[in-house]
Parts: C-alpha cells; sequence; structure tokens
C-alpha cells in the first residue's frame, strides 16, 4: 500500500517552486529542510507517545486540493502578513516550533504566508485581535496556517481565533494543518484564544509552541465545540523565571467527533508556574484524548504546577483516553495532576427531574454546570458571556450562526 | 387523591415493599412510622418514580390518573412534590436557574406561558420570606455549602415555589434541631391549603407535634402493620416499636 505522505512529497515536488515564488525570504529559508524532515520523518504512527490517540495517516490519506490563495487580512497596527513583517522574523520563524514534529515540518514546507501580530515594546492593542478561519468552497482543500505572535518587553495583547466551518456540499471536505509559534517577551502577557466550530468534514491539526521569558503570562484556551477530527498539541516552555502558563480546554463531543488535546509544559527556568484544566463532555459515539505532560528540569527549582483533566462521558458507547504524566528532574517543587473520566450524576438528575425539570433539559443544566469553571476562568468578559450562551446552545443541539458575518445573511 | 393498592417493589433484587395499601384523601396528613429499614424511605421514592425502584406488583393512582406509567417530571408537574431526606449539591448549577427551570417546567406542562424574569425573581423574593432562606443561598449552586439546617430549609421553599398538591416529606426532621425542626414545619403548614395531602416519614413523634397527622401508620417489614390516629405516635414515641413487632 502506499503510504499517505507519498503523495505530499510528489506534491512537493510539484510545487514548491510554485509555492516559494509565491512567499517570502524567511519562510523559504527553512523550507527545503523542513521537506527533507518531512520525508524522512514521514507521518507519526499511533505507536509514538503523542499520537497514540489519532490516526495521522488515515486523517491525511484522502486527495486534498492545496489552496495557494493570498491571505484576506486587513492589516492593522499590529497585524501583518508573514510577508511583509515590519521587523526582522529571522530569529523567530520555525524557531521555537518542534523540528522533529512531522506536521510542524509538512506545515513549514508547504505554507506560503502567515500571519504575524507583533507587538512593541509596553504596547497594548486596545481591542482583542481577532483572526476568523472561514473552510468553505466547492473542492476539498488542504489549508496550511501559519501564525507567528511577537509580544515584546512589557507588551500586552489578546488574540482570538475562530475557526468556522461553512455551508458546502457533503462531498467536500477540509483539512487544515496549523503551526502557532509564541514569542512572549520579558513581562509580557498574551490570552490566546481558539475556539472551533467546524463541522464533521473537518479536520484540524494544530500545533501550538510557547516560548515564555521572565516575569511573562501567557494563558491559551482552546474550545471545541464542534468539529470533525481535532487534533491540538501545545508544547509551552517556560524559559525565564516566574513566567506563568495557563493551558485551559474544553472540549464538547457528540456524534462521531475525535477531539485528542496534546500538551507538554517544560519547566526550563526556575520560579515559574504552570496551571492546566482541560475538561470534556463526550455524547454520542464521540472520542476524546487528553494526554498532558509535565516536564521539569534540574534547575527548574520552586516550580509549581496543577494538572487536572476531568470528563464526563454522557453516553455509553462515548469513550475518552486520559494520560496525565509528571517527569520531574528538579526536587524542590509542587506538582499536581490529576483526572477523572465520570457518568452524569444520577442522583442529581432525579433531584431535578422531581422538582418537574424534564430529562433532557436537566442532563443539559448538568452539562452545562459541568464546563462552566472552564469558562468562568476566562478574564474577557464578552468571550466568557458568548461562549456561555454558545455552550448552551450546543447542548440543546441547536446549530448557531453568528449575527455579524455577511456570508451567514 | 392518593390510592396504593397491594404495591410490591424491589431494589436490585432485593424486596423491599411487599404490598402496601395505602389510602390518602384530600387535605389529610397521613404519617409513617417505621424502623430503619421498613421501607419507609423506598415507598416515598417509589410514589415520586426514582428509576432506581423497581414496582414489581400493585398499583397506584393520583387523582385518578395511574401514576406508575407516568415519568417523574410528570409526577412532580401533577402535583407532586419530595422533600428529600439528604438533599444533592449540584455543583455549578444556580438556585436561582435551577428553580427558573423547575417553576416553568411545569407551566410549560400546564399550558401556561414561562414566568417573565421580573415576575419570577419577585417570587423568588416572596417565597424566600415565606420560609425565612437567606438570599445568600440563592446565588449559589443548589446545596453547595449548605448546612443541613438550610438544605431543609431549601426543601421547603422551593415547595412553596413549586405549590405542590401532595408533599412527601421523608424524614425531614432527621439532622435538624428544634429550632430549625420548628422553623421548616411552620413553613410547612404555612404553605398548605385545605386541600393539600402530605405523607409525612418520620422515626419521632418529634416533628408531628408541629405537622399534625390525621392518621398514623407504621410500617414493618416492608407492610404496613398498623393504623390510628394521632396518638399512636405518641405511644410508639413512649415505647417503641417491640410491642408492635411482638404483636406479629
Amino acid at each position: 500500500m502506499e503510504r499517505s505522505e507519498q503523495q505530499y512529497i510528489e506534491l512537493y515536488n510539484e510545487i514548491s517552486a510554485l509555492i516559494k515564488q509565491k512567499s517570502c525570504p524567511v519562510m523559504n529559508a527553512v523550507r527545503d529542510d523542513a521537506f527533507r524532515a518531512f520525508s524522512s520523518l514521514g507521518f507519526p504512527t499511533r505507536k509514538q507517545e503523542r499520537y497514540r490517540y489519532t490516526d495521522v495517516s488515515a486523517a491525511f490519506a484522502p486527495n486534498y486540493g492545496i489552496s495557494l490563495s493570498p491571505l484576506d487580512i486587513t492589516e492593522s497596527q499590529y497585524i501583518f502578513p508573514i510577508s511583509s513583517a515590519p521587523v526582522d522574523l529571522s530569529g523567530y520563524y520555525n524557531k521555537a516550533a518542534d523540528p522533529s514534529d512531522a506536521i510542524t515540518a509538512l506545515n513549514t514546507a508547504l505554507v506560503h504566508d502567515g500571519i504575524l501580530v507583533y507587538v512593541p515594546r509596553n504596547d497594548s492593542p486596545e481591542s482583542p485581535i481577532q483572526i476568523d478561519n472561514r473552510l468553505l468552497g466547492n473542492l476539498s482543500t488542504m489549508l496550511n496556517r501559519r501564525l507567528l505572535i511577537i509580544l515584546e518587553s512589557g507588551a500586552q495583547a489578546t488574540v482570538i481565533i475562530n475557526d468556522k466551518g461553512w455551508e458546502h456540499t457533503p462531498d467536500v471536505s477540509f483539512l487544515t494543518t496549523q503551526v502557532i509559534e509564541v514569542f512572549c517577551k520579558e513581562n509580557s502577557s498574551l490570552d490566546l484564544y481558539e475556539v472551533e466550530e467546524t463541522d464533521q468534514s473537518c479536520s484540524r491539526f494544530s500545533n501550538v509552541y510557547i516560548q515564555a521569558e521572565r516575569y511573562s503570562s501567557v494563558r491559551h484556551n482552546s474550545i471545541t465545540l464542534t468539529n470533525g477530527l481535532t487534533r491540538n498539541l501545545c508544547d509551552a516552555h517556560l524559559i525565564g523565571e516566574f513566567a506563568n502558563i495557563v493551558l485551559n480546554g474544553c472540549v464538547i463531543g457528540s456524534d462521531e467527533q475525535h477531539t485528542d488535546n496534546n500538551t507538554l509544559i517544560h519547566h526550563v527556568a526556575p520560579d515559574c508556574q504552570s496551571e492546566q484544566l482541560y475538561k470534556y463532555v463526550l455524547d454520542g459515539n464521540s472520542v476524546g484524548a487528553f494526554a498532558g505532560k509535565i516536564l521539569v528540569d534540574k534547575d527548574a527549582q520552586k516550580t509549581s504546577s496543577q494538572e487536572t483533566n476531568a470528563n464526563l462521558c454522557s453516553s455509553p458507547s462515548a469513550r475518552m483516553y486520559s494520560q496525565p504524566m509528571l517527569e520531574i528532574y528538579a526536587d524542590d517543587v509542587k506538582c499536581n495532576h490529576g483526572s477523572t473520566v465520570g457518568v452524569m450524576d444520577e442522583s442529581a438528575l432525579f433531584y431535578m427531574r422531581q422538582r418537574g425539570i424534564p430529562e433532557v433539559e436537566a442532563r443539559m443544566l448538568l452539562k452545562n454546570a459541568f464546563m462552566g469553571d472552564v469558562i468562568d476562568k476566562i478574564p474577557l468578559r464578552s468571550l466568557r458571556d458568548r461562549l456561555f450562551v454558545k455552550i448552551e446552545k450546543r447542548f440543546r443541539g441547536e446549530a448557531e450562526k453568528c449575527d455579524t458575518c455577511r456570508l451567514c445573511k | 387523591m392518593l390510592a396504593i393498592k397491594n404495591l410490591h417493589a424491589r431494589v436490585g433484587e432485593k424486596e423491599i415493599l411487599k404490598g402496601i395499601d395505602l389510602t390518602i384523601a384530600d387535605g389529610e396528613i397521613h404519617a409513617i412510622m417505621g424502623t430503619n429499614g421498613a421501607g419507609k424511605s423506598t415507598l416515598s421514592n417509589v410514589i415520586v418514580g426514582n428509576p432506581a425502584y423497581e414496582v414489581t406488583e400493585g398499583s397506584i393512582t393520583f387523582n385518578g390518573q395511574d401514576l406508575l406509567a407516568m415519568s417523574t417530571e410528570e409526577r412532580a408537574h401533577a402535583g407532586i412534590f419530595m422533600s428529600f431526606q439528604a438533599p444533592i449539591e449540584i455543583p455549578g448549577v444556580s438556585m436561582t436557574n435551577f428553580m427558573r427551570a423547575a417553576v416553568n417546567a411545569r407551566r410549560k406542562a400546564l399550558g401556561k406561558e414561562p414566568l417573565k424574569s421580573t415576575d419570577f425573581l419577585k417570587l423568588m423574593r416572596e417565597k424566600r420570606k415565606l420560609v425565612e432562606i437567606d438570599q445568600r443561598l440563592m446565588n449559589r449552586s443548589v446545596n453547595e455549602g449548605f448546612s443541613g439546617g438550610e438544605r431543609k430549609r431549601n426543601e421547603i421553599f422551593q415547595m412553596a415555589m413549586l405549590e405542590p398538591t401532595f408533599c412527601i416529606l421523608d424524614e425531614t426532621d432527621s439532622g435538624l434541631d428544634v429550632d430549625a425542626l420548628r422553623i421548616v414545619a411552620e413553613g410547612f403548614n404555612r404553605l398548605r391549603t385545605a386541600e393539600t395531602s402530605a405523607l409525612v416519614i418520620t422515626h419521632y413523634q418529634r416533628l408531628l407535634d408541629y405537622i399534625k397527622p390525621d392518621v398514623v401508620h407504621v410500617l414493618i417489614d416492608g407492610r404496613i402493620v398498623m393504623t390510628d390516629g394521632p396518638e399512636l405516635a405518641l405511644k410508639i414515641e413512649n415505647e417503641g416499636f417491640d410491642w408492635i413487632k411482638n404483636m406479629q
């Protein structure tokens, strides 16, 4: 059988000249090396520790067309195409990313442009930066997305990335690879939100790499409301002392949805804090996976780290895989991890039904309540309120159309 | 109002109710007394339709309707309310949202429009005063961090909100000190109308000092073995259950 990587190798040989022509020097500088890395790595198999729960090869097997259309970016003071960046990116682009990850390598080889969020020293955008990704078209398409976020010393920013599926014919499907690299300099602070509301025809492979310097603070929230197959990897490196990282996630699964979150929090420097809370509510035949590793280097004394994964399987055929891991080489640290997989609290359901609340409604209230604390932790009030509404609608099974955008009208 | 005939029920493989006959007329209060494990809580759970209990024989009719054919929530909509022996904590669901869902579900079942938000909050305020329950509890999750007394008072508050016609007080007195017991009992008495019927399940006479029963039943080993007036409760308080067991 032909390996699914073969078609990507052929694709690259065929169109790399075109990609390079549409791209820019900083991206082209690493392209061929990335392609060679991909060719020798091949797609990860489920035997590889970080890919145990998702069959990558199968997801990349269909023959997708590749999109090389220019990005539709409204440039602002803080947002630029990578191809016309106001600063030299050679010290950043592909520097936080893991060269041994085949999906990152493939993305680096195929991506022709990306988005740069650049916030200068001690600056902070007045309102959150929003990036909307819409998957639409009449042909099955592979999209390779690249995002670079650089916060100079003392800068602050909130970035919200919305992934939306769109109306399309049933035979059309989408495959997205995404690499986000985040550089948070001393004393900077970033809140990064990703909200996925796609559909069963969408596969998403997202790799996020974060470098947090001294006294910086990074919060990453990954929210999967509807999707097809989703694999989110997040590697966060605390490289300067007193840095602080929060990774939160919530996943609502139903039908045949598959969502796999894989995190690594790497404490390199001493006196840093990290915190993770991932919650899943799985219904139907959906599958969820969470694997989170906390790695504490020998010199990372006084590390404080907390990892929690709590899951609710509300149907007998939903499946959850949970794998919290600690690897600690320092001796003066405080690290905790915990994982639970539970079913709906029958006594609470009965109590609510005795008060006249119909079973469906009671289940919805309990699922909502379960997700509540992840959303409560979101500091941005407007987003928090919007997510509460979205999540409730999701549990009610109401399809959501956005009220603001022109395509929905 | 309520007619139970030859009711048998079990939990898992264990038969607990072994043929209960009980009729409660409109406006009557019946007390059920009995030792631990006699089946008192099973009886109340079967009446409200707890899915953990299985009825194997017999019937229950409520205002002429076949109760056993109705879902738990339909029974609630028909006017049945149980004050739980151990009220359940529901983290993350606020008292306000919980009550709003319950009140509006019942209204919907009765063909009424849902209450407007302002009217609902006004209703909450009125009923809260009636049963003397603290406002700060309303902002919390259901029963979360409530003391034993607060939980029981919260049951009576919910009763006030839902205005049932048939109430089961399942060991409402357990875990309550005398003052709390009095407040809860007075709350119940204030709420009842001439048509309200109740089944009061208790170990002790104490509660019956405040909620006066018309009829007292003794439940032993899944059967009602004795039925008499309120004086029976007093006799049990003084002499225990052994003399009744010895008569069997």
